[in-house]
């Protein structure tokens, strides 16, 4: 009896401990939500064969397409304006290797709205759909990326104001993907 | 003002200006090669259009500091290209000009897409082609211009 209960009460911590893991997780998924649909982020992971500009997210002017591998097409690649860096005398966002995310990695839908926490979370969970990322790749990505770091460093605008930030720190966004990763990524319930 | 070294038509250009001045103006007031235009000054008309190191790009928007040493080809240049030759052939056996002054970005941005798709589809044309503007309306024959010179390369 003395043994069956401690075991009860050590399965009872370990349940508890679990649950305020994954809590602790899925609180983190949403900073990290936060930041992945902000439009700094975001408005390269289309559903559409376009990006979008700005905060409002509009259709990138200028008849901007994907283009077969998210560069644009020639004559009209992505690097045909974006540079390696940001060009702040003209306006133009700039960073290596300048291209939209796979649409395999759309966090929209097809009317340029963003899909829900859940949705997302799921996405970024399905190796099939995010580059074949575990959650130290996740992480190491988040970390890393130079253009995932642009978000942080984005630039001005043709009218000389700073582009608006994402919501979070990158220190913070990092710390925020790394509690989600320790915790086993949890995603949120629902559609 | 700083002082940069550029390849422009394979020749070497010397430039002593602002580190923001756009290439399009480099071309135009430092070096005087007026083939460029100024259309809108945001990218959305490709009429400044040259290739930057092989890649299509709008002049007006890249700063000079950002060119680095890759190679500038404007349209005083590209008839030395063997595609860019085909191209204004082309241009000219179809009789593509209305005024012209969209012309030289329009060439460059064709040279650019049939250097990557030797024989473009119609959509492939639209979609090169689409961030290049033309007041005059000329888009039918620039595309005849276009499958006129995909027929001359193999």
């Amino acid at each position: 009896m003395f043994s069956f209960s401690a075991d009860a009460s050590c399965n009872d911590t370990r349940s508890t401990s679990s649950r305020d893991k994954s809590a602790d997780g899925l609180a983190a998924w949403q900073k990290l939500y936060s930041v992945l649909t902000h439009p700094r982020c975001i408005n390269c992971h289309t559903a559409t064969n376009y990006p979008q500009q700005s905060d409002d997210r509009h259709k990138h002017l200028g008849h901007v397409i994907r283009g077969p591998e998210g560069k644009g097409v020639p004559g009209l690649n992505c690097a045909s304006c974006h540079q390696e860096s940001n060009a702040d005398s003209t306006g133009v966002p700039g960073g290596p290797d300048w291209h939209l995310a796979p649409l395999s990695m759309r966090w929209q839908d097809s009317s340029d709205q963003p899909l829900s926490s859940a949705e997302v979370c799921r996405a970024l969970t399905d190796r099939s759909k995010d580059n074949g990322f575990d959650g130290p790749a996740l992480l190491k990505h988040h970390q890393e990326d130079r253009l995932v770091l642009w978000a942080w460093n984005p630039g001005r605008r043709g009218n000389g104001a700073m582009r608006t930030l994402p919501p979070l720190t990158h220190d913070e966004f990092v710390a925020a993907t790394s509690r989600w990763v320790d915790a086993g990524m949890p995603c949120p319930p629902g559609k | 003002m700083t002082t940069y070294q550029l390849n422009v038509n394979g020749q070497h250009k010397e430039v002593n200006v602002d580190p923001s001045t756009p290439l399009l103006w480099v071309l135009r007031e430092e070096l005087k090669m007026t083939g460029t235009k100024f259309g809108c000054g945001v990218s959305l008309c490709g009429a400044c259009t040259v290739h930057l190191g092989g890649i299509a790009t709008r002049s007006c928007v890249v700063p000079v500091s950002l060119i680095g040493d890759r190679p500038i080809v404007t349209i005083e240049g590209i008839g030395q290209d063997p595609v860019g030759r085909v191209v204004q052939d082309a241009w000219v056996e179809t009789d593509v000009v209305q005024c012209g002054y969209c012309q030289s970005g329009q060439i460059m941005s064709a040279v650019a897409l049939l250097k990557a798709t030797h024989k473009p589809t119609d959509t492939n044309i639209e979609e090169s082609m689409g961030g290049n503007l033309c007041r005059c309306g000329v888009y039918v024959r620039i595309r005849e211009a276009i499958k006129r010179a995909s027929e001359q390369l193999k």
